[in-house]
């Protein structure tokens, strides 16, 4: 494998695969930052992995009161999933179990697509007849009584087929702090990127998998090349120098979306350079042949 | 293109129609069968040509120049394009428009936007009782789409009004939103007594705590709404307000209890 360096890190010529996935986006406020994070932070819980979380969900940028629908502060947040029907029943069962019950929680539509999800459509029968269906300015909203006042869920959100999730970098350090270090500069470069998210804890895995196992029934398994304390037994992707691997995950909206995220962290962490983080980025895949999408490392150099 | 304009020559003899002038309703005639179109009601029968001066050539814009409370149905059936009225329009102004724009610059009479559907049409003056009503024999009124009334509405604005959104800014009679079907009025400037009489569902908004409600209302608390904010800025982004008219936490009413009793009177506390 040849070898660029940016700033005295190594890039590998290599590329990340990622798979077309159904996604939508939503903005949910509430009567301050608190609580407005507490109802996303709350139903983008449990969300890391359609492997087994059904969907992958997170913030995609914190709105200020002046961009939100209703002039208080909110989030907007993107969720993903491998089918319509999967991501429809996670949209429902989370806006009904974590935004519907968030104090002072409202959930509005913030993406257009041909095919529309339910939001209040479906939450509205919480209502118990007391729902009320308000249609303004082209938009449909749904208000339902709660105990501290009336939830208002607009009716619908739109999908887009054009999603992409799976886009991703590994980073490769000397030590675990430098590996962590790597991975913060590149997930906050990663945040101001709009239309992209980051789903694992803090916008990083530390368990990279591959695809199956010895086990059966395993779709996943750790990925053992770039397991460090398996270096020396494995066919493994380590340098003697590499004692600790992060992972960035990365869902866009569009393919473009992804480039940019992952081009925004690779300057991050280049920028940082190999004494404070990352002395190595790679990136992957399954040898280009599961996935629609590739990126190309030497593409995205800043 | 110029905009096709009809310059009233004198007030009218008779009342007119104006139904027959829309875009739609025009669209490949030459000026000659324009002028030939009968407008007049009584066995006079005026053409158009007898009573305005035509000019331009644009169906999609057409403009009255010179208004009177005797040119009815103006815009009536309106499904796309724009029509202005410098001065004012007689009854059913807007009635069952589906779209387009509809601009008055004056007064109107009774019954304007009634049972309109889509569109949206702006009052620059005062409107006539039964503001998107419905005739006699008709069972919903306004049923979508936008009136915006800058003046003061006339009794019974928005009777049995089933969808879409009516605005007062300069107040209304009695009996606003009397038997709402659902939809959404709001009113700045007061209304008349009995706001809301036999409404089933639907929404009154108030930009004061409205007095004279029939008692089959009851008061049903004020907590925050998120509601209220979207519906204040949607107003004041449309430029129909200035500023928000119900505030952070609105009073409601209830109502009408006589009825249905899913309907509301939201007002600002």
């Amino acid at each position: 494998m040849q070898h660029l360096t940016v700033n005295g890190v190594t890039i590998d010529d290599t590329f990340a695969e990622a798979f077309g996935m159904r996604a939508t986006a939503i903005i949910i406020t509430g009567p301050n930052r608190k609580w407005a994070r507490q109802a996303v932070v709350t139903m983008t819980g449990f969300a890391t992995s359609v492997i087994g979380c059904g969907c992958e969900a997170a913030i995609d940028v914190e709105l200020s009161p002046s961009q939100t629908p209703d002039g208080r502060p909110g989030c907007r947040v993107m969720i993903f999933a491998v089918s319509t029907d999967e991501l429809q029943k996670q949209l429902q069962n989370r806006l009904g179990q974590c935004v519907l019950t968030s104090p002072g929680s409202a959930c509005f539509a913030d993406l257009k697509g041909e095919t529309e999800l339910k939001m209040g459509a479906a939450l509205r029968y919480f209502g118990d007849g007391w729902q009320v269906s308000k249609k303004f300015g082209g938009r449909h909203y749904w208000r339902v009584p709660v105990m501290d006042g009336e939830f208002l869920c607009e009716a619908t959100t739109g999908m887009t087929k054009a999603a992409v999730g799976g886009g991703n970098l590994l980073l490769l350090a000397q030590t675990s702090a430098k590996a962590l270090v790597a991975a913060e500069a590149a997930v906050g470069a990663i945040e101001k990127v709009p239309g992209a998210i980051m789903p694992f804890p803090g916008g990083v895995v530390r368990s990279g998998s591959k695809v199956g196992g010895k086990y059966k029934g395993m779709m996943a398994s750790t990925n053992d090349a770039f397991a460090p304390t398996l270096r020396g037994v494995v066919k493994s992707e380590l340098g003697p120098d590499i004692n600790a691997v992060l992972e960035i995950v990365i869902d866009g909206e569009t393919s473009d979306a992804v480039a940019a995220a992952m081009k925004a962290g690779i300057a991050a962490v280049t920028e940082l350079g190999p004494e404070k983080g990352a002395a190595r980025i790679s990136a992957g895949n399954y040898g280009g042949k599961l996935g629609k999408f590739h990126y190309h490392l030497k593409d995205l150099l800043p | 293109m110029k905009a096709l304009a009809f310059t009233l020559l004198a007030e009218p003899s008779e009342r007119l129609d104006l139904s027959p002038l829309t875009p739609e309703g025009l669209a490949g005639m030459t000026r000659r069968d324009i002028e030939a179109i009968r407008l007049g009601t009584s066995k006079r029968g005026l053409k158009v040509g007898d009573a305005f001066r035509v000019s331009g050539e644009n169906v999609n814009t057409i403009v009255f120049e010179g208004g009177s409370n005797r040119l009815d149905c103006v815009g009536a059936g309106l499904s796309a394009g724009s029509v202005r009225v410098v001065g004012d329009a007689g009854a059913q102004a807007g009635r069952k428009m589906r779209g387009g724009v509809i601009a008055i610059e004056g007064n109107v009479g009774p019954h304007a936007g009634s049972c309109m559907r889509g569109g949206r049409l702006e009052i620059a003056g005062n409107a006539g009782d039964h503001l998107g009503g419905p005739l006699a024999g008709e069972l919903a009124g306004m049923n979508g789409g936008m009136v915006i009334v800058r003046g003061r509405a006339g009794a019974f604005a928005c009777d049995r009004m089933r969808r879409g959104v009516a605005v007062v800014l300069k107040g209304c009679g009695d009996y606003a939103g009397a038997r709402m079907i659902a939809g959404t009025l709001a009113v700045v400037g007061g209304t008349g007594r009995f706001a809301g009489y036999l409404m089933r569902r639907g929404s009154i908004l108030l930009d004061r705590q409205p007095q004279g409600l029939s008692p089959s209302f009851v008061e049903c608390g004020a907590p925050d709404s998120a509601f209220a904010a979207v519906i204040d800025r949607y107003l004041v982004s449309e430029g129909i307000l200035k500023r928000p008219l119900l505030g952070q936490a609105p009073g409601k009413f209830g109502g009408d209890n006589a009825v249905f009793g899913t309907g509301e009177i939201l007002y600002r506390r």
